[in-house]
């Protein structure tokens, strides 16, 4: 298999291979988070995830083109506005899923699974008829293209170094909110005994509405990152819930450190078996392994404290 | 008129026990002893480790260590079905019982036959499991509620159906969890005079705060306090040892 | 009042009802294509049968049926595709007597896993056997290590990704993402002409009535009370003395094998078998159905399938873009308002009316036992 490779080549192939990897973990820590704040913290299982995701690259890529239209001088910023506009966007619909839908299924987490469904599908198809069924791209600023060399036969794409920038600064921010702030301390509380933080004045529907809104709100964020290294489609969420689910219980769900460790296993395993392999048998091996061992030990990974 | 004083084997020996939760010890380095036909009640402040002993011998809880042996078997070994089987009932602080089901129907499956998959699969309801089920509601006061929802039982009601599930698999230690707890005056009374009734021919080990309902069932009773003993013997002695009256009868 | 040990008498006539429905009035009243069309929908009714033991009495939610689905449609396609590869039949392939799509992908010799494939009694058998040992192994790890409610739901939707992946990944063995398809023969029998047709839709109803039959036997059995119990009481029933992980492994085996039983009739009646039917969104799709007709009715299963079928089929045919808006706010409503889909609204609504009509006093329908504890007396 080595065979046609000098060691130094080897070496590349493993850099490269390994820095591929990162950009998934990138990406599934971004995908992750949201989920790790709505299902970790909460218990809700939100099947729509990936959708909230869609919208924010659907209002990135809107972006875009306004800014190519209307103001070109400025394109080269206009990600910046994008991402802020599609955490706005995707948090402001999560807001109103929270107060239409899921605030009457807290009890109740599996029904939370099958309502959330039907809304990616209502989701799914809104964006087929708005925006077409086919996959679009963002025309990516010029400084993002291209690659830093780092040596002659090293060399990494610059839009894949700005997503792995973007999330350690997302992931720090909601390090911040969560552990942080006196907001993280409101939900931490709200999850871990309801009717006492009701009893000691906070009100727990607004904590449940807020919590909610920002998961959909940083999923809305790893969608518009997302646009940087992919394109999007009415049906791409779809593609990345169930990794993003086993992300988040593969971590133990209700830890962030865990969700991030988790991802950096999995990423790091995928991109190293698909040099192996072909793509789709790398993903089956890992999904493989992560469910193997999810059954073996549930104890040591399954930390969620369920919604009572 | 044979020999008098030879030593009864217990029923139930609990030594050494201790279970830590994440370095908190619950129940720490616990021995008691309970004989056949004895009634046990264990009392002590709220977090003394009472219900966690329960957890522990029914097999919710898995021991971290120490032993406990009934009957010759070493129950910190066994699955809670393998438990139950072995001969201890449990009931717990909150009636649970199947809403879903009819009284009847929540008896029936309390009734020790057909309990693997293939058993409950060709279980039939016959003359004996009826007349056992109508003996057992007539004991816990539902006799004319058979057919009733059991969530539209009270609250009491509720309790007495889980004594009743209880006492149709005919355990040789039953464990009540706060049996009276939630009950009004005159269900209270009828609960003493049910368990009064039921703890014939079987060891029982009672959780319970009603100092008035101790006494009058008590043979002897167990003091925790901190996930150990901190007295143990009759009623009387109990009530009158200082540091008993200090932590929990004094206020 | 007898212990019934299979149905109450209003079941029965529920029971009757829909073997009319389905045995007399629809053969009299459609054409062999549509006919063929309601053979397919009830392939769905099976797993979705499943689901009401596995699911709406267990409380055990798969969303993976897909896979079991699949097993047992796969291990019936690859029995009629060896025997439409006859050496004959394929002598234009450079290796004559395999699949066509192995020779496509340059396989010389069949793999040693589809050789079995060409006795139709090893086919049935697993049929059977192969979903109901993974259902087993799957409940088993599961189950033991008390994984359960949404955690479950997640892996089991994890496998059926897998499998999907799996099939599409290896399209020289299994056909890839068209599957496998151009069935033509059972045992020199050709499946494809109008009467072969409605043979199959027939054999294809027995089936399902005996599917509903153990259904109804387990629901009467103290097994299925056991179920119930477990639902919400599942300390007590373990204090009761029983395994509650042998239970959930039981009913998760049933409803896998009753799939696979609906996966195997579809690659008979329709065809061909792919690796569309056997991911998430097909499995997803299959809880619907349970959940429309309502998770704890036999019968509603049947009719929730077949009623949300024909909304797909009839709106997407005409208004494509609506039918996933309909299918999601379906979703959404039976879940946020009617729990117990049409045969909670059936039971809460129109019978009580019926009732009323008839001047009788509160009758029960047979495909409505909405409410569990009703269906089976004390005495």
């Amino acid at each position: 298999m080595f065979g046609d490779y000098s060691i130094g080549d080897l070496g590349s192939i493993f850099v490269m291979q390994g820095f591929a990897g990162l950009i998934l973990f990138s990406v599934y820590v971004l995908m992750a988070l949201g989920l790790a704040i709505i299902f970790g913290q909460m218990g809700v299982i939100n099947m729509a995830h990936g959708e909230f995701m869609i919208l924010g690259a659907y209002v990135t890529w809107m972006t875009s083109n306004f800014f190519q239209s209307y103001l070109p001088s400025l394109f080269s910023g206009y990600f910046f506005l994008a991402m802020i506009l599609a955490f706005l966007a995707s948090g402001a619909l999560g807001m109103l899923v929270e107060w239409v839908l899921i605030r009457h299924l807290y009890k109740r987490p599996l029904d939370t699974l099958l309502a959330t469904w039907g809304l990616s599908l209502m989701l799914q198809q809104a964006y087929r008829s708005i925006f077409g069924a086919r996959e679009v791209g963002v025309e990516l600023p010029q400084w993002m293209l291209g690659s830093l060399h780092v040596t002659d036969s090293i060399e990494v794409p610059i839009n894949g170094v700005f997503v792995m920038g973007l999330t350690v600064l997302i992931t720090i921010g909601v390090a911040y909110i969560m552990f942080r702030s006196r907001w993280g301390r409101q939900v931490r509380a709200v999850v871990q005994n309801r009717i006492m933080a009701g009893a000691v004045g906070i009100n727990t529907a607004k904590v449940d509405r807020y919590t909610f809104a920002l998961g959909c709100g940083i999923a809305g964020v790893a969608g518009s990152a997302f646009t940087m290294i992919g394109s999007t489609g009415p049906t791409s969420g779809q593609l990345y819930i169930v990794d993003t689910f086993l992300v988040v219980v593969f971590g133990g769900a209700a830890s962030l450190l865990g969700t991030i460790a988790s991802a950096f296993s999995i990423s790091q395993t995928q991109s190293t078996l698909e040099f192996f392999m072909s793509g789709s048998m790398a993903k089956v091996l890992t999904l493989l392994a992560v469910v193997g061992i999810l059954m073996l030990r549930p104890q040591g990974l399954f930390a969620l404290k369920v919604r009572k | 008129m044979l020999v008098g004083h030879q030593p009864k084997p217990f029923l139930l020996s609990v030594e050494g026990l201790t279970v830590s939760f994440d370095g908190f010890k619950a129940v720490n380095d616990l021995s008691f002893y309970v004989e056949e036909n004895e009634i046990r009640v264990i009392i002590g402040p709220n977090g003394a480790g009472k219900t966690t002993v329960l957890d522990l011998i029914c097999g919710k809880t898995k021991a971290t260590s120490g032993s406990i042996e009934f009957r010759g078997k070493d129950l910190t070994k066994l699955k809670e079905n393998q438990i139950v089987k072995a001969g201890v009932g449990r009931k717990f602080q909150t009636p649970s019982i199947y809403d879903d089901l009819t009284v009847f129907e929540n008896l029936e499956i309390s009734y020790p036959r057909g309990r693997t998959v293939f058993g409950a699969l060709t279980f039939t309801r016959d003359a004996a499991v009826r007349d056992r089920v109508h003996e057992v509601a007539e004991m816990i006061f539902l006799k004319d509620r058979l057919n009733m929802s059991a969530a539209l039982l009270s609250h009491g009601q509720k309790q007495w159906l889980e004594i009743g599930m209880l006492l149709i698999q005919d355990p040789d230690l039953l464990m009540l969890d706060e049996p009276v707890a939630g009950m009004s005056v005159s269900e209270r009374a009828k609960t003493a005079e049910l368990l009064n009734r039921i703890i014939k021919d079987r060891s029982v080990l009672v959780i319970e705060h009603d100092m008035k309902f101790v006494e009058d069932i008590a043979h002897k009773v167990t003091v925790l306090h901190q996930g150990q003993i901190l007295s143990e013997g009759t009623m009387e002695k109990v009530k009158n040892d200082p540091k008993v009256i200090e932590v929990y009868l004094g206020h | 009042m007898n212990d019934s040990r299979f149905a109450t008498r209003s079941e029965l006539i529920g029971i009757l009802v829909l073997a009319v429905f389905l045995v007399v009035i629809l053969p009299l009243c459609l054409d062999v294509f549509r006919l063929n069309l309601v053979a397919k929908y009830l392939t769905y009714a099976f797993v979705a049968l499943g689901l009401v033991i596995c699911w709406g009495y267990g409380g055990i939610l798969s969303l993976g049926q897909g896979v079991f689905f699949g097993l047992g449609g796969y291990c019936m396609a690859m029995f009629l595709k060896l025997e439409a590869s006859s050496v004959e039949n394929t002598k234009i392939q450079s290796t004559p007597g395999i699949p066509d799509f192995m020779d496509w992908n340059q396989i010389t010799a069949l793999p040693f896993f589809w050789k079995p494939f060409h006795s139709l009694t090893f086919t049935i058998l697993a049929v059977i056997l192969v979903p109901g040992i993974f259902a087993l192994i799957i409940g088993a790890a599961m189950f033991k290590r008390r994984v359960g409610g949404t955690y479950f739901a997640i892996i089991t939707q994890a496998v059926a990704a897998i499998l999907t992946i799996l099939i599409v990944g290896q399209q020289g063995y299994t056909g890839g993402i068209n599957g496998m398809t151009d069935l033509r023969t059972l045992k020199g029998w050709d499946i494809r002409p109008d009467h072969a047709k409605v043979v199959l839709y027939f054999f294809e109803v027995g089936l399902l009535f005996a599917c509903i039959c153990i259904a109804q036997l387990v629901r009467h059995s103290k097994l299925g009370r056991i179920l119930v119990a477990m639902r919400d009481q599942e300390d007590r029933v373990r204090f009761s003395g029983y395994s509650v992980a042998n239970f959930k492994i039981f009913a998760f085996c049933i409803a896998a094998i009753f799939a696979a039983i609906g996966g195997a009739m579809f690659a008979l009646n329709v065809g061909f078998m792919s690796p569309s039917f056997v991911g998430i969104v097909p499995s997803i799709e299959m809880v619907i159905y349970t959940a429309v007709g309502g998770r704890l009715s036999i019968l509603g299963a049947v009719y929730g399938t077949l009623l949300v079928n024909f909304a797909k089929t009839s709106l997407s045919e005409s208004f494509p873009e609506l039918w996933l808006f309909g299918l999601g706010g379906l979703f959404i409503a039976v879940v946020l308002a009617f729990p117990n889909g049409l045969a909670g609204i059936w039971g809460d609504y129109v019978q009580p009316r019926i009732g009323k009509l008839m001047g009788t006093r509160k009758p029960k329908a047979g495909w409505t036992d909405n409410s569990v504890a009703d269906g089976a007396p004390a005495e």
